[in-house]
């Protein structure tokens, strides 16, 4: 990806004394399952990073493939929150009923990216700066509601794909493949409401879409042989693509997201 | 997992344990892990009584974990199956629409396990509705609602005890879907509000939706379920 990390030191960013003490204090000691996050997520974003920072620390850094696969969620990050930033910013855009929904979808951006940066720590990279016009495909996107919720629609599958396509990178880290599948069954839920807002149904069925300049968001999600079972047998073929979602490749992810990013 | 974690549950298990206390008919659940001392047999399947159904033991390592996902899918899928038989009064064809689609992928999800299962799929599992109004919308909607954040979770916290990654994989494509009919079903009992992501399942500091044990999830679902299930063999890590 182009947004190399700086390869600097998780130790340098922190305070690991600091951190024991925070741990202490809450009693969050003695190992790091996802049951003692979960136990803690009520509780403040600092205990959370605390907990992931103390991770990182103790053994001297995320291993490479999995701190590349965080900053490619990062990035998708950066692009998904920037997007409903700008979006609610624009006075006429987003109607008075629909603002909640897009809050709470901004909410959740953002707190990916707190999260995913406070496991990065100094190795987080840094936000691209975006154009959500995609060069001129979307050239209204800030001011027809119309574009604006297709480019969101597109914005959320693909983050969902993304996610899903980066599982298996994380099955040897218990704790950081959990928070991505935390992550990703969000952004399906934000993909949902937003193909409904749009009159779609809320699963993806097949891999046609309404969206030409982002057609390459819904390429493979017609299949229906899973694990070697041929699954349209079993209802329909339509009810077989929309069961499960597809996966893409980091590379298509990426090429998705570069219509968007600028530098 | 830890069995004697603590971990708060959610409104919607509070309900469903409220309902399982009020469940007469309550049965001996089997999913206890070592802490309480089962002893499990592998390919031993007891019947709980002479004339209770056959106990279901959803074994180890993948097979079990697949089992377990099986048996939630068979719940699902009889549930959906249900609702749309015999639809509550005056649904509208959007709804009947959106609820025979997810009646649909759940049977796609059932029948895939099974088959993926092969001979290591537990047997059909008998359910019990009868805390169900189908004839009610905000019955049937609510039990949807519980049922579909009950998956979402499943799956989410089952993703690190699998260790095939194509297995993971498919699990990833499931959930996703999962989480897609509890936006909706959401959506449908609170239109345009923020519950298709609310802040009762998606922590507010983190953005993360919840990732559930199998205790968790198997202890909510037991009021509907009347055989017992044995998954003290699940892995836990």
């Amino acid at each position: 990806m182009s947004h190399d990390s700086k390869n600097v030191p998780v130790l340098d960013a922190l305070d690991p004394q600091l951190l024991e003490r925070t741990m202490d204090r809450r009693g969050a000691v003695g190992g790091l399952s996802n049951i003692a996050i979960a136990a803690i997520a009520t509780a403040s974003v600092p205990i959370v990073l605390g907990i992931f920072s103390k991770r990182a620390w103790a053994q001297g850094g995320l291993p490479t493939d999995i701190r590349d696969v965080l900053n490619f969620a990062l990035t998708l990050e950066f692009l998904e929150a920037a997007f409903y930033r700008q979006g609610l910013a624009a006075s006429t855009l987003v109607p008075t009923a629909a603002r909640p929904v897009f809050q709470q979808i901004l909410k959740h951006e953002d707190a990916h990216v707190a999260l995913l940066r406070s496991v990065l720590g100094a190795s987080a990279v840094t936000s691209p700066s975006f154009d959500f016009t995609a060069g001129g495909a979307f050239a209204d996107v800030f001011t027809n509601y119309t574009t604006f919720l297709a480019v969101s629609q597109g914005l959320e599958d693909t983050g969902v794909r993304a996610y899903k396509g980066q599982a298996g990178a994380l099955i040897s880290d218990n704790n950081i493949l959990t928070v991505a599948l935390q992550i990703h069954s969000v952004e399906a839920r934000h993909a949902a409401q937003v193909r409904r807002m749009r009159m779609q149904k809320a699963w993806i069925t097949g891999s046609s879409t309404d969206v030409a300049a982002i057609a390459s968001v819904y390429a493979g999600e017609g299949v229906t042989l899973q694990a070697g079972v041929e699954t349209s047998t079993f209802v329909s073929a339509n009810a077989a693509s929309a069961a499960f979602d597809e996966p893409l490749s980091r590379q298509a992810v990426l090429d998705i997201a570069g219509l968007f990013i600028v530098s | 997992m830890n069995h004697h974690g603590v971990v708060p549950l959610s409104k919607e298990l509070s309900f469903l344990n409220e309902l399982s206390s009020a469940n007469s008919r309550r049965r001996f659940l089997q999913w206890a892990g070592v802490s309480m001392g089962v002893v499990l047999i592998a390919g031993c399947d007891d019947d709980d009584g002479p004339t209770g159904p056959r106990t279901a033991t959803l074994g180890s390592g993948d097979t079990g974990v697949l089992n377990y996902a099986y048996a939630l899918e068979q719940l699902e899928a009889a549930f959906y199956t249900r609702v749309v038989a015999s639809p509550y009064s005056s649904m509208p064809s959007t709804e009947l629409t959106i609820l025979t689609d997810i009646r649909d992928h759940e049977i796609v999800h059932r029948e895939f396990l099974k088959a993926a299962l092969g001979a290591n799929a537990i047997g059909s599992l008998q359910v019990d509705f009868t805390s169900v109004n189908f004839s009610s919308r905000s019955s049937v909607l609510g039990t949807a609602k519980v049922f579909e954040d009950l998956g979402v979770g499943a799956y989410n916290g089952a993703g690190k005890l699998l260790t095939d990654a194509g297995l993971l994989l498919i699990a990833g494509k499931i959930v996703s879907v999962e989480a897609r009919h509890a936006a909706t079903i959401r959506d449908l009992l609170n239109p345009m509000s923020t519950d298709f992501a609310g802040d009762d399942v998606v922590t507010v500091a983190t953005g993360l939706d919840r990732a559930l044990t199998p205790t968790e999830v198997l202890t909510a679902a037991d009021p509907f379920i009347v055989n017992g299930i044995r998954a003290g063999s699940l892995p836990t890590s």
